[in-house]
């Protein structure tokens, strides 16, 4: 579940001199003077249309059509097989009382939680120090985001194998100091730290780069006024690069919300190996996610319905946490 | 950042600054290793025998093992099979992706249509829901379509995603300047003129972009794969991965030699496009729309 560095509402201004030619026009024009004739009629934009179709067509069967659909679907009884049945709302009571989808709700948040605010601390504090030095900024830059573009599978067994109960490094490395072995892969809490470093590690310089092109955006002048005034590192850190950077920091909070709540390949690699557990998500099912559990209903049990239900609940969540924590950001602007 | 502002000795001028630029660059060599350090260790292991690893204390240094190991992956998976798979299907995801979304891209960057509006914000919404809602449906779908554990089901889900129109129409709507446009146009260009002879040779720094961003993408996705390619015959790399990793599986320096091949070829596409690649991902997040 790689994301897209997609929009975010930050407007910072145009500072950078980007790959590419020069920019002509102020960001917030309207589109594009370039054919605005007179009135004409739809047809007259068939060029346009053509242009676009490509893309609309396969947007139309493969993604438009399925959201809707999987709706659809939520209120059905169907095994993929058989006939559908409509069975209105039984498929969100059921989920209401199911033990299992409330635990995977609590590992999500909790995985959430244990990833996103080192992750976003870690990556704040990464870039305030990597703006501040002058060499070898290109070689820590991409050193540091190297981890986003490995793959989650490949990360994920490595990490299976580090934190392995009985003869990863680390519990090798914390029995050379005399520490009994931790069961990094068994305790329910450890399991989601485990993920959630994995994800931790991913993620951080991602994160990074975005508050560094942010930082970059501050003009010096800021700061030098700051200094006039006394202010020191600390000081001028929470009181002048925070507030600048709060709506760059907002993006990232969505992001990482929309996408940490979204771990699937994790847990799914990493106990995958244990023939002995027939359940997803490891022992106890600590490392079951949402999705995990969706997988399992409509893949494993081919639940269809269920699986629908799953999904669309577990994204009237994103939606209320996204909102929830897009107040909190904002709500700090005011005070 | 000169603070001194009666002349003083080199030496003095520079002090007040240097302990602070030191242990900046500590703190982000630290960094450095903590993010470089899997890369290190995946190779220690793959290159020394599972005992090796496993006794304690474990060895911490590179062995003589690597080729013993990687034949251990070559018995156990078709690891240039998948690769194959994955190599075509990333490529063809990328170069379907570079043209269907700089079509569409210019189309709404530059001309104003009836239902521009509509249709650019269906998209923006589209690409902010979580990609699983459509999972079940996309795969009931491929299975009417009779395309469950053929190849070609992994591409189009992944062309319909809308990041690289959203992405190359910011690009285009500033890097492309309207007068261009409009010399061509009295030249006699038509719309795919101006968009092939005008727009695509200037938005090279965006399309390279693009073309990293779907190639890694393709290359890494997991869920998909695993869930639509049924036939053990046909997967791809990550999918076969993690089969080496499954099960009664427990040579783990083999496991890591399977996971060292798998990372190499992405790992040097990164190194050769980091630069570009990091300053477009920055754009991208960066730049309101």
């Amino acid at each position: 579940m790689s994301s897209p560095p997609v929009t975010g509402p930050a407007t910072v201004p145009e500072h950078r001199g980007g790959p590419g030619p020069a920019r002509f026009r102020p960001r917030r024009t309207p589109p594009a003077g370039v054919a605005r004739p007179e009135r004409r009629g739809v047809l007259s934009y068939w060029r346009q249309y053509l242009a676009i179709s490509p893309f609309y067509l396969v947007f139309i069967v493969f993604s438009f059509v399925p959201v809707f659909y999987s709706l659809y679907l939520a209120f059905q009884r169907y095994d993929g097989l058989g006939t559908k049945q409509f069975v209105g709302l039984q498929q969100f009571e059921f989920l209401w009382s199911d033990p299992v989808f409330w635990l995977s709700i609590r590992n999500t948040l909790a995985i959430w939680v244990l990833s996103t605010v080192p992750t976003l601390f870690g990556a704040l504090v990464l870039a305030t120090v990597l703006h501040s030095v002058r060499r070898f900024k290109g070689f820590y830059r991409i050193a540091l985001y190297l981890p986003n573009v490995t793959s989650i599978v490949a990360v994920a067994i490595f990490f299976g194998a580090v934190f392995s109960n009985d003869f990863g490094l680390v519990n090798a490395i914390l029995g050379m100091v005399g520490i009994s072995p931790v069961p990094w892969l068994s305790n329910p809490w450890l399991i989601k730290v485990v993920i959630a470093l994995l994800m931790t590690w991913m993620w951080t310089g991602y994160n990074m780069i975005i508050y560094l092109a942010g930082l970059q955006a501050i003009p010096q002048s800021v700061y030098e006024a700051a200094r006039m005034d006394g202010a020191g590192p600390v000081r001028t850190f929470f009181q002048i690069t925070i507030p600048i950077m709060r709506p760059i920091i907002l993006f990232t909070v969505v992001i990482s919300t929309i996408n940490g709540l979204q771990s699937f390949s994790e847990p799914q690699v990493l106990f995958a190996s244990n023939a002995a557990n027939q359940n997803l998500g490891g022992p106890g099912q600590a490392g079951l996610t949402t999705l995990l559990y969706f997988y399992q209903s409509a893949f494993l049990d081919n639940d269809y319905g269920y699986g629908a239900a799953i999904v669309w609940a577990f994204f009237v969540l994103i939606i209320v946490l996204v909102v929830i924590n897009w107040r909190i950001v904002q709500r700090g602007r005011k005070s | 950042m000169t603070t001194a502002a009666t002349p003083r000795p080199a030496t003095g001028a520079k002090r007040p600054r240097r302990p602070k630029g030191l242990s900046a660059h500590f703190f982000l060599v630290l960094a450095v290793l903590i993010s470089v350090f899997p890369f290190v260790w995946t190779i220690v292991m793959a290159t020394n025998t599972t005992r090796d690893i496993y006794k304690s204390p474990p060895k911490l240094t590179f062995g003589s093992h690597l080729l013993e190991n990687i034949r251990g992956v070559l018995n156990t998976i078709d690891f240039f099979g998948s690769m194959l798979n994955t190599v075509v299907i990333a490529c063809v995801t990328t170069v379907l992706v570079l043209f269907v979304d700089s079509l569409a891209a210019f189309a709404f960057a530059k001309f104003d249509f009836p239902g521009r509006k509509v249709l650019f914000g269906t998209l923006l919404v589209f690409m902010m829901l979580p990609l699983q809602l459509a999972v079940l449906p996309q795969f009931i779908l491929m299975s009417e379509l009779g395309w469950v554990g053929m190849l070609k089901a992994l591409v189009w889900p992944a062309l319909s995603n809308a990041f690289g129109i959203f992405w190359l129409r910011q690009y285009i709507e500033n890097g492309v300047p309207d007068e261009l446009l409009d010399a061509a146009r009295i030249d006699g260009a038509g719309f795919f003129r101006q968009y092939w002879n005008v727009a695509l040779p200037m938005i090279k720094p965006a399309m390279s972009f693009l073309a990293i961003y779907a190639f890694v993408g393709a290359w890494n996705d997991y869920v998909w794969p695993l869930i639509v390619l049924t036939d053990p015959a046909h997967v791809t790399l990550q999918v076969e991965l993690a089969q080496l990793n499954v099960g009664h599986n427990t040579d783990y320096s083999m496991v890591m030699a399977g996971v060292l091949m798998a990372s190499i070829p992405l790992v040097v596409v990164f190194a050769i496009f980091a630069r570009g690649f990091i300053a477009g991902a920055t754009e991208g997040a960066v730049q309101g729309s």
